[in-house]
């Protein structure tokens, strides 16, 4: 969209490879229609919830008995989500840029060859060329994986309650749909193979799955799953899942409606032809390495989003890149992305907002006696009325000494941590002190100011 | 000779403890003299202060019962199945907030205990400069004298005396967050009767100061299904950013709030039937109205607290309009060793967070060997009314007459927050823009932003602010994907260019 801006002729291919069960879905990538959008919905469900339970201590009265209807929130769901599709379809037509609903791959220099759904190919060239292709849930390539189990590009879309569910993996997406599936009622188990949320500050990783453990989501940790096999199919049917320790020879075995996976997501780069053009991707993890203006090896392609090496996975930063790179190929101007302090929201359900360096990464890149950590549990006000936990949400900054104490992390765990994290990111863009984190005066009541 | 304690403070509000409390970090000897005179309609409370038991906490709390409502209606579209009828009980809703500001005014005794700060239940008036007379309850005398004294009084509501009835017969929020029962009856399915058995009026004056109390307490009176009337003689939220005043009460307005503009009362009268009957003027028509209402509430404004403190007898001196205590940068009155910190001092704006920061630096400098100020520019705030408006820096009025409106720059833009789409809830007043200097480094000099959390979204950008943050700094922050604050990283429409500033797509 940003290049239709400066009068380029720009075409867009998009297509979804349809799921192993069959799923697809329209224009936007992956945020749109199966990620952030419908993710945050989902555990906005979950905590109204919540917020019902609560609201009986302030005063409102209605029926003991109350319970979630998947089908009605899934219909709402996908009803916004395409709206969103067909907002983009509009939006990508008054900009004037060319859309095929076709797959595209590259076939000699200049040159890609679009397939549309019906196998039609076409072929066409171009001056320049933006790989952001994305990425996909893996499988974990046992038996019985995609024949039975489902990924989150299956879940926000499912026809029928997912019941009782067993959420395979520790990243954020596991974590996140774990923790709203639980809110809604489910009986969820999650399986765990090492640690949770590989990446992030470990302290605040554990304190989210205590949280979660102790509201009713079972932990099964250093486990893998061995094999998945169906007892009796249905919507939802019943599927019974063998693991094994990785610690020695234990073996276990449970029955589910539903099994989730959540193990990771790979590049979709290794059937578009890259190597007709000469692109060098990473073997190992299909990533595209880039320069810090987004290019490849190949001057004339250029790549952005999830598929980039060394970069961060969110959508945020997708887009910034995408326009900026734009800008500087077409208006003449030098701005590059910034991908350093990028702050980022994990929506489980004691949120997690963070920006900057882990206490673990700090303590690596600066040494331990030159950075001070300051921390604080709060109560959110609105937690104390209906008796919610009181020394769950936690906040802390991490100060490099030799730098003025410069602010180099924050992280915060409580509701609304999106909300946040994001003023903090950017007074962290200015190179926020300690000093003035202190004189600056707080809103209160609010859990910002803690 | 050698005064008692070290350091005597007067008012065990915000301002107050956060001093006493300092103080006594560095060894010394501090007391706290704590009283609250009843209201007229007889109310009380405990130590605290107004934040605690009269003012942010009660507030925010009845603020998110009402938003829980709202919630219950959302959750239906997100799938709950909630069996109707839903209501509301305001004694059930009371009581546990009132059991919470219980335990914290028990919090404070006991911090005061630990902290060894010795706590006199008693009423303080100055016998001269270094000698205190407390009075308790049942009339009791003590002397106390202290070497340096802080008077952290605050404020209590105004009643408009000038208006026949208004002291017999209204509350203020001294009264509201502690009536037991509500202050409308819910509703009986009488046809007739349902518009009028639950009704109250809330009058707000042109020179409220704190009108933001009015609004936030009609708020969520109308949220949690009372019939609420704001009765308004000019502008609602003078002092703020008034495109932002508007939007908010547009938004009441829509959420089921009514307001009478434009007009004032001129008398209050007890019905048969213990309803208020309440007669105004309607400047704009020239006429004069009259309607019944269960509860009258004045929000006219709030008057320092000064009046027993016998300020005269040594010498402090106050502002002749408003009777707040002048001070200096650090918080010294015209007498060298009594300072004054929260809303009772001049010029200061009415907040817990200042108070307490003032309170603090205070005590470490004349404890601390410390010499910071306290910086009372660029303090962030939010009103909590239904669709809350959060703010740092300079209102858009403010910055054009300080800079000229050809050096200034405003972005701005409407939006709409994810989790209303599916919930169907309308967005038209959701909306946030960013002053900035035009000028080469376009330093940011207001952020003004309206929708749900607002007071979280501020927060963190007011720090931004504080340390000089530009609009280009802030366009080099990523977003956080889905957030309303996001949003603010993306402003780059211009009220200037007159393009529509709604943002479309993901």
């Amino acid at each position: 969209q940003e290049a239709a801006k400066y009068e380029k002729k720009v075409m867009v291919l998009d297509f979804v490879a349809p799921t192993p069960l069959g799923n697809s879905w329209g224009l936007g990538g992956t945020c749109v229609n199966v990620g952030c959008i419908p993710k945050k919905l989902m555990h906005q469900a979950a905590l109204l919830g919540q917020a019902l339970q609560d609201s009986r201590k302030f005063g409102w009265q209605f029926t003991e008995a109350v319970k979630h209807n998947w089908m009605t929130m899934t219909e709402s769901v996908q009803n916004y989500i395409g709206s969103l599709n067909w907002g983009y379809r509009v939006a990508l037509r008054e900009k004037k840029v060319t859309y095929e609903n076709a797959y595209g791959e590259f076939v000699g220099p200049h040159t890609v060859k679009a397939t549309n759904k019906r196998g039609v190919e076409k072929v066409y060239t171009a001056e320049k060329f933006l790989i952001a292709t994305g990425e996909r849930p893996r499988y974990l390539g046992i038996p019985g994986d995609k024949e039975y189990c489902i990924s989150s590009d299956d879940l926000f879309s499912l026809p029928y309650c997912p019941g009782k569910t067993l959420v395979v993996g520790a990243s954020y997406v596991a974590l996140e749909c774990a923790g709203f599936l639980a809110g809604l009622g489910l009986d969820v188990t999650v399986m765990v193979r090492s640690i949770l949320l590989r990446g992030f500050d470990q302290d605040i990783a554990n304190k989210i799955g205590e949280y979660m453990e102790e509201h009713g989501i079972n932990f099964i940790r250093e486990f893998v799953p061995i094999k998945v096999e169906q007892i009796e199919a249905g919507t939802p049917g019943r599927l019974k899942v063998t693991a094994k320790s990785t610690k020695g020879n234990q073996i276990f075995e449970g029955e589910y409606n539903t099994v989730l996976l959540a193990i990771g997501r790979d590049s979709c780069t290794r059937k578009i032809g890259l190597d007709k053009v000469g692109v060098k991707i990473n073997e190992k993890t299909g990533k595209i390495p880039v320069n810090d203006e987004e290019q490849t090896n190949v001057p004339y392609i250029y790549a952005v989003g999830d598929i980039l090496q060394d970069k961060l996975e969110l959508t945020p930063v997708a887009i910034q890149a995408g326009r900026l790179l734009v800008r500087r190929l077409y208006a003449g101007a030098t701005s590059k992305c910034d991908y350093v302090n990028v702050p980022t929201t994990v929506f489980t359900p004691l949120e997690y907002g963070a920006c900057g360096y882990s206490e673990e990464a700090a303590v690596e890149k600066f040494g331990e006696e030159n950075i001070e950590v300051y921390h604080s549990h709060f109560w959110p006000l609105e937690w104390t009325v209906p008796s919610r936990d009181n020394n769950k949400c936690y906040a802390k900054i991490i100060c490099n000494i030799q730098d003025n104490e410069r602010v180099i992390g924050f992280h915060v765990l409580g509701p609304n941590a999106g909300e946040v994290t994001q003023g903090f990111a950017a007074a962290i863009k200015c190179g926020l002190t300690k000093e003035q984190l202190d004189s600056t005066v707080g809103i209160h009541p609010v859990c910002a100011e803690v | 000779g050698k005064k008692e304690y070290d350091l005597l403070v007067i008012g065990g509000g915000s301002g107050g403890l956060a001093c006493a409390k300092e103080a006594a970090q560095f060894g010394r000897k501090v007391a706290v003299l704590d009283y609250v005179e009843p209201s007229p309609q007889g109310t009380k409370w405990g130590l605290g202060g107004t934040c605690v038991n009269v003012g942010c906490i009660p507030k925010k709390l009845m603020h998110q019962a009402a938003l829980l409502g709202s919630a219950l209606k959302d959750a239906q579209h997100y799938g709950w199945s909630i069996a109707q009828p839903v209501h509301h009980t305001w004694s059930v809703m009371a009581q546990a907030v009132q059991n919470y500001v219980k335990s914290l005014n028990w919090g404070h005794r006991v911090q005061l205990q630990d902290k060894k700060v010795k706590y006199f239940n008693m009423k303080g008036s100055f016998s001269d400069p270094y000698t205190i007379r407390g009075l308790t309850k049942a009339g009791k005398e003590t002397t106390v004298t202290a070497e340096n004294i802080v008077i952290a009084t605050g404020g209590r509501p105004k009643y408009p005396t000038h208006i026949a009835g208004a002291l017999e017969y209204g509350i203020t929020s001294d009264d509201l967050f502690w009536l037991k029962e509500s202050p409308g009856k819910t509703p009986l399915i009488y046809y007739s009767f349902i518009l009028h058995l639950y009704e109250i009026v809330v009058y707000i004056s042109l020179t409220d100061a704190s009108q933001d109390v009015s609004l936030e307490c009609a708020g969520f009176l109308t949220g949690i299904g009372l019939d609420t009337t704001v009765m308004m003689r000019s502008i609602p939220l003078r002092g703020f950013d008034q495109q932002m005043a508007s939007l908010v009460t547009e938004h009441m307005e829509s959420y089921g709030t009514k307001f009478l503009k434009r007009c004032f009362p001129t008398k209050v009268e007890k019905l048969e039937s213990n309803r208020l009957q309440v007669t105004w003027k309607n400047t704009d028509l020239g006429t004069e109205e009259s309607e019944s209402f269960d509860t009258v509430m004045w929000a006219v404004g709030r008057a320092p607290d000064t009046g027993t403190l016998n300020l005269e007898a040594v010498g402090v001196k106050t502002n002749s309009e408003t009777g707040k205590i002048i001070v200096d940068a650090s918080e010294a009155t015209s007498v060298p060793h009594i300072y004054a910190v929260g809303d009772i001092t001049e010029g200061r704006p009415e907040l817990t967070p200042t108070a307490i920061a003032a309170g603090k630096l205070l005590a470490q400098r004349l404890f601390g060997q410390s010499s910071e100020l306290m910086d009372y520019d660029n303090v962030p705030t939010t009103v909590f009314t239904p669709l809350e408006y959060g703010c740092v820096g300079l209102s858009e009025e403010a910055a054009v007459q300080c800079y000229g409106s050809d050096n200034i720059e405003v972005y701005h833009a409407y939006y709409k927050p994810l989790e209303f789409t599916v919930a169907e809830r309308d967005a038209t007043q959701c909306y946030m823009k960013m002053v900035c200097l035009r000028e080469r480094e376009q330093r940011i000099l207001g952020l003004h932003f309206i929708g749900p959390n607002a007071g979280e979204v501020i927060q963190g950008f007011a720090l931004g602010i504080k340390c000089g943050a530009t609009y280009p700094q802030l366009m080099k922050t990523i977003g956080i994907h889905p957030t309303c604050a996001e949003e603010i990283t993306k402003l780059h429409i211009t009220k200037r260019s007159g393009l529509d500033a709604t943002v479309t797509g993901c």
